[in-house]
């Protein structure tokens, strides 16, 4: 292949990888700008909303495009519903305490995810695209689905930042990030505004893997990846800042797009995980975190 | 959306709850006796129950569990009825190791049997060595052969990747081409892939002209696909464990109707259904496959009798859901495995584990495994030399959504020089 569909195809690939990492990535980030609970069973949640999407679409006759939809609207309300409740019964009683709460996240990612293997089995389970579009270069094919993730992407990250800049709602959480204390002596009930965030970054996680599964897969050891991901870009990013998770996603997501295409794709871990510790090292707060 | 939340929360708790509980169940709930009277004779099963091999793991337990209670109703081993114990080795060769020590040490089982990923055969044989265990793996890679491995550990339910290999590869240069490039998993089974085919084409006049090793987790693949030469006339390709779905979408999108000839291993497929969305691209692509996952026209007398047993159907998926696609390819070798347990046991006599030496002496010196019931896959031959079993392979079309056999290969086709001899190295 030439140099010119070479570079295309890296490109299409990495912008594809820098919106799933953006998506997965959000959630993440959110919850700890807001709770400062570094939460591990994010990946988890979006093994769920990936499984629940084939659930649903297994249920809903017609065209695929319905059960994707369903889903899509289903499978984020459920996830949301499950986090609320974790939150309530595990993560309140631990008072949100750093280091009770990872260790806390860590038995919710275990408890997730082997009730996804006694419930749903271990097998990767398909999910059809909503629509099949192939894009059909001179020089290789293309999913149409895989460029409509990218626009999705985009999409809902406005909406989020919609959300969180425009929104009652999203003042309410920005406060309770800033100060606790404070948002209390205010009126805020901190108890619900955490519930509501950690719901929301859960939702968002089921939101990326409806969105994802079509192009990959549900299965109930899936997390793990987009977990990993997810902590690379929030740490390059900086804790908390969805500008930095966005701007990450789009370094780390293009970089390893071009590097794994051109070198190897482990070449381009490497290179994502060099860059965690570059930055953990000289700059911790990260691209735009700010200084505590 | 927090009071909704709030509404929505009674429910929902009980929903973790059962989740809870299924998670408890999911980590205890693997061992269970499959009968008991007399004394029976315990066969502990190294199982994928969970990660990344789950979902053989699931098949090998139905189809263990089929063979067990065949051979009880046959009358157990010399009259004792068969038991078998499971334990999860997370598809994981650390934990397989501990596996078998509890197999072995906790649980008392005479034998152990059923691994299939070599990884964790690799990381378990050694200690099988050490508790002087009897340990039957139905792995298909090279390494019981090559004599890396030592002389507790047997491989008689299952041909090796070498001996496929070299069986297949004269077929594919005569039917295919012989400009290949191989895309493999990055570790032994897949490097046995690598190292057995290139030989086998270059013999046949044929070149391998690129190898793409993918790391095991991968779940991305269109990135590899520009490393394939324009020239390339097959892609051969053996791929496992859950994203292997990705990997022939990808593929088919990738070249759309402008691909080089594909030959697979059915690796890249097992437990997915042919007929799936966005697989269409396979159409008239061939695959190899131990066991036909479509029941052949001219199938043996015994396949619709083992496909009862294992509750499978005509097309290879499950006969309560026909969704459910079994791992068809391989799981016979469990049965296999577990019906030359069951012969060498009453040949040598064994009466406890006071008798494994003699009853790895008496395996060693069985050679014949005529086909039946006990051997639905077809006819074996063991070398007791090389503690591995020689069989027939088979090449599949997909036509019509269907893999449909096209050839099948003679034993003596996938003969190969000893590597080894287990029989002069002591127990």
């Amino acid at each position: 292949m030439a140099f010119g569909p070479y570079l295309l195809l890296a490109l299409m690939e990495g912008m594809v990888k820098a919106a799933v990492l953006a998506l997965t990535a959000v959630g993440l980030s959110l919850v700890f700008g807001v709770m400062r609970v570094v939460n591990v069973a994010h990946g988890a949640f979006f093994m769920l909303g990936a499984v629940l999407a084939w659930v649903v679409a297994q249920y809903v006759p017609g065209p695929p495009v319905f059960g994707w939809l369903a889903a899509l609207v289903i499978a984020p309300l459920v996830v949301a519903t499950i986090a609320a409740t974790a939150d309530q019964l595990i993560l309140k009683r631990l008072n949100y305490d750093p280091e009770a709460t990872i260790v806390a996240t860590i038995g919710l990612l275990y408890i997730l995810e082997q009730a996804a293997l006694s419930l749903f089995g271990p097998d990767a389970k398909p999910v059809a695209a909503p629509f099949t579009l192939k894009l059909q270069l001179p020089w290789f094919g293309y999913s149409g689905y895989k460029l409509f993730v990218i626009i999705a992407a985009v999409a809902i990250l406005l909406a989020v930042w919609w959300f969180m800049t425009r929104t009652r709602a999203g003042l309410v959480m920005r406060a309770t990030q800033v100060d606790r204390q404070t948002a209390r002596a205010f009126g805020i009930n901190v108890d619900r505004v955490y519930a509501g965030v950690f719901a929301l970054g859960a939702g968002l996680a089921a939101v990326a893997a409806v969105l994802l599964v079509p192009i990959s897969q549900a299965h109930y050891l899936m997390g793990g990846d987009p977990l990993l991901l997810s902590f690379i870009v929030v740490i390059i990013g900086g804790l908390g800042s969805l500008r930095g998770t966005l701007v990450a996603a789009l370094i780390i997501g293009l970089s390893d797009g071009v590097i794994s295409m051109f070198y190897s794709p482990t070449l381009a871990k490497i290179i994502a995980t060099a860059a965690v510790a570059m930055v953990l090292v000289f700059r911790p707060q990260g691209l735009f975190g700010a200084k505590s | 959306m927090m009071t909704k939340d709030r509404n929505a929360m009674t429910p929902s708790r009980r929903a973790v709850l059962a989740g809870m509980g299924a998670g408890l169940l999911a980590t205890t709930g693997l061992v269970r006796p499959v009968m008991a009277q007399g004394a029976p004779i315990k066969l502990g099963f190294q199982l994928h129950a969970t990660g990344i091999g789950a979902s053989y793991g699931r098949w090998y337990q139905r189809t263990a569990d089929a063979a067990a209670k065949v051979i009880n109703d046959m009358g157990g081993i010399a009259g004792r009825p068969v038991e078998l114990v499971y334990e999860d080795d997370g598809t994981d060769p650390k934990r397989g190791a501990e596996v078998v020590d509890k197999l072995a040490t906790q649980h008392g089982c005479d034998v152990i049997l059923g691994t299939l990923f070599s990884h964790v055969v690799i990381g378990s044989a050694p200690r099988a060595g050490e508790l002087k265990i009897p340990y039957l793996v139905c792995s298909e890679g090279f390494h019981v052969a090559s004599g890396m491995l030592n002389r507790w550990t047997l491989q008689p339910g299952i041909t090796d990747v070498r001996s496929q290999i070299a069986s297949m590869a004269p077929w594919v240069a005569a039917n295919l081409g012989k400009k290949i490039t191989m895309i493999f998993p990055d570790f032994a089974f897949g490097h046995d892939h690598r190292d057995f085919f290139t030989a086998a084409m270059a013999a046949q006049g044929g070149e391998v002209i690129a190898q793409i090793a993918i790391p095991p987790t991968e779940t991305s693949f269109t990135q590899y696909f520009p490393q394939v030469p324009a020239e390339t006339e097959v892609i051969y390709h053996v791929m496992v464990g859950p994203a292997v779905l990705t990997f022939v979408k990808e593929l088919g999108e990738f070249y759309g109707d402008k691909a080089p000839k594909l030959f697979g291993f059915i690796d890249s497929l097992e437990a997915t259904d042919i007929a799936t969305p966005g697989l269409e691209f396979l159409e008239g692509s061939h695959f190899w496959e131990a066991h036909n996952r479509a029941k052949p026209a001219d199938a043996g007398e015994h396949e619709a009798a083992y496909r009862a047993a294992v509750g499978v159907d005509d097309n290879g998926a499950s006969l309560a859901d026909p969704a459910d696609v079994a791992t068809y390819s391989h799981m016979f070798s469990t049965w296999e495995t577990l019906f030359f347990i069951k012969k060498a046991m009453e040949a040598s006599g064994y009466t406890g584990p006071a008798d494994r030496q003699k009853l790895v002496e008496t395996m060693e010196g069985i050679s014949d495994l005529p086909y039946g019931i006990e051997r639905p896959q077809g006819a074996k031959m063991f070398n007791g030399k090389t503690h591995q079993a020689f069989g027939t392979q088979n090449i599949s079309q997909v036509q019509g959504g269907k893999l449909v056999r096209v050839h099948q290969t003679s034993m003596a086709d996938g003969a190969y020089d000893d590597a080894v001899d287990y029989t002069t190295m002591s127990f």
